[in-house]
């Protein structure tokens, strides 16, 4: 694919996402709000601080963990499928447009397979499952906390920062890569299913040009990167959520919030993965 | 009586939010195995008191001792092991509303016993006959009345069988006749001589029926205490009005 062509459906993508998250955030400027953000900043990372120590002390609430994957990851795969198929046939489509004009048509499944498993593929699926998965935990715990039911657990005597913060903190990490894989695939499929209706091109023959060039790293660090973003989906909404007040305004803006502050933080904090995969593994990375 | 007697103590607690002191030195003690009324107007700092009991807040100052063990220092850990001899029967019932009714009150049954899953769903069935509602195992809570959804909580909050009971506003949202079935229901449970009841209340007919025992908050403090019978008596004109209110109702109806 051309590198232009590339970049160019890319930013329009992230220009999309960006236009709609600020808007989600940008309200009018009042005096204190920059003490606000930093003091909201902080209380967020206090609270991955308390996530991460708590994860590695009992109890490690495994079938809660489970269950949470289960609702994560398996839930996700529908549309993880169907919007890595569409992603595919219209990368395929582009790819085709740019590599005609230069007769390099053969090079289209490799450009197609580098797109999607090094960028595409991770970045659309954090942003998928920060809209599917983080709006979701950011409402169920917020209408838990201003229905009581996460005092209700504590009277339990069940720790409810670890029943419920942290099985979706790493049901989030684990099913992040595995959706990316699955998203990385469909898209291949749907790169496929546009070229062979064109081309006429065989399945093996797609697949020896799509992955000539990658190796397992080049699938390996991209994938696990996203265990990063499963990291911050889990962490800002469950925050957002447990932290909610302020009945049913209170747990609809917890939903939106764990959204767009989730879908923001992931593509800053991608850009900085890239720049140290590129740094620490310049010989293996895309 | 020995302290080892009392099942909650209350001493010096101070609490405030946001600069305002909502509970300012409060100091009770309630005996095991008795009924114990907290009544007050909104705002006065009932439930809060109740959250304080459960460890569900810390105070900030003063002792909080539930049998014999003082809570306000405990970690999370500890918290959870004086957790496991209370309940707590929520204003609002607190039902997990992803749960079934049974699911419910299985919950403390399956994450604090060994119990076998068929041992759990007599436990559940036992519990939810005591309340009246072995019928509705299956329903979900949104699918069930305000009287119902408290019955299923008090079902809960009695899994495990608890030696306190703290209730947050059993009457509220609910009519007379529903009323006086949850109280008959806290009756029975203080008469089993096995569990201390703690109710919080400003429903002053309720508290007569349940209470051994009153106390009276007023701006977050005490301003009476006693059985029923004392605070009939007191000169306090807040507590007066405050006990004279049911009968005043009764007599508004009549008239």
């Amino acid at each position: 694919m051309h590198p232009g062509a590339l970049l160019h459906s890319t930013s329009a993508i992230l220009k999309g996402i960006l236009a709609a998250t600020m808007d989600g955030i940008l309200q009018p400027a009042s005096p204190g709000l920059m003490r606000a953000v930093l003091s909201e900043i902080g209380l967020l990372s206090a609270f991955a601080v308390r996530a991460v120590r708590a994860a590695f002390q009992r109890p490690f609430e495994l079938s809660e963990t489970v269950r949470q994957i289960y609702l994560a990851g398996w839930r996700s795969l529908p549309l993880v499928m169907t919007s890595g198929l569409a992603i595919g046939v219209v990368l395929s489509m582009h790819t085709r447009a740019t590599m005609e004009r230069f007769g390099a048509e053969a090079l289209i499944p490799a450009a197609l397979a580098i797109a999607m498993i090094s960028e595409t593929g991770p970045l659309m699926t954090g942003l998928l499952v920060s809209g599917r998965v983080g709006a979701g935990i950011g409402a169920e715990l917020g209408g838990m906390r201003v229905t009581e039911q996460i005092d209700a657990l504590e009277s339990l005597a069940v720790d409810s920062f670890h029943y419920l913060a942290v099985t979706r903190i790493i049901a989030c990490m684990i099913a992040l890569p595995i959706l990316t894989t699955v998203m990385n695939f469909s898209g291949l499929t749907g790169g496929f299913i546009a070229e062979t209706a064109i081309s006429n091109v065989s399945l093996q023959l797609y697949l020896h040009q799509a992955f000539a060039g990658i190796g397992f790293m080049d699938y390996a660090l991209p994938t696990l990167k996203t265990v990063v973003f499963g990291f911050i989906i889990g962490t800002v909404s469950s925050y957002l959520g447990y932290t909610t007040t302020g009945g049913s305004e209170g747990i609809g803006r917890a939903s939106t919030r764990s959204v767009v502050f989730s879908s923001m933080l992931l593509i800053v904090i991608n850009v900085l993965l890239v720049r140290i995969i590129l740094l620490v593994f310049s010989a293996d990375a895309l | 009586m020995s302290a080892s007697e009392q099942a909650i103590r209350f001493e010096q607690v101070t609490k405030s939010f946001d600069g305002r002191r909502v509970i300012d030195g409060v100091s009770f003690d309630v005996p095991a195995r008795t009924a114990c009324c907290i009544m007050g107007r909104s705002g006065s700092g009932k439930s809060v008191t109740l959250k304080l009991l459960m460890g569900l807040l810390k105070p900030d100052e003063g002792k909080i001792c539930v049998n014999d063990v003082g809570i306000e220092t405990l970690d999370s850990a500890g918290m959870v092991q004086v957790r496991k001899t209370m309940g707590f029967l929520f204003q609002y019932s607190a039902l997990f509303d992803s749960l079934s009714v049974a699911d419910n009150v299985a919950f403390p049954l399956r994450r604090h016993t060994r119990m076998s899953e068929t041992e759990i769903a007599a436990s559940v069935r036992e519990r939810l006959a005591e309340v009246g509602l072995e019928s509705e195992l299956d329903k979900m809570p949104l699918d069930l009345s305000g009287g119902m959804r408290k019955r299923v909580g008090l079902a809960r909050a009695l899994a495990l069988k608890p030696s306190i009971l703290l209730v947050d506003e059993p009457s509220s949202g609910l009519d007379p006749i529903t009323t006086r079935e949850i109280d008959k229901l806290l009756i029975d449970l203080k008469s089993s001589n096995k569990t201390t009841v703690v109710v919080v209340t400003h429903n002053v007919e309720s508290a007569r029926r349940i209470g051994d025992a009153l106390i009276v908050l007023h701006e977050g403090r005490i301003i009476a205490q006693g059985t029923p019978r004392e605070l009939d008596e007191s000169k306090n004109d807040v507590v007066k009005q405050f006990m004279s209110s049911d009968l005043e109702v009764d007599h508004d109806i009549q008239g």
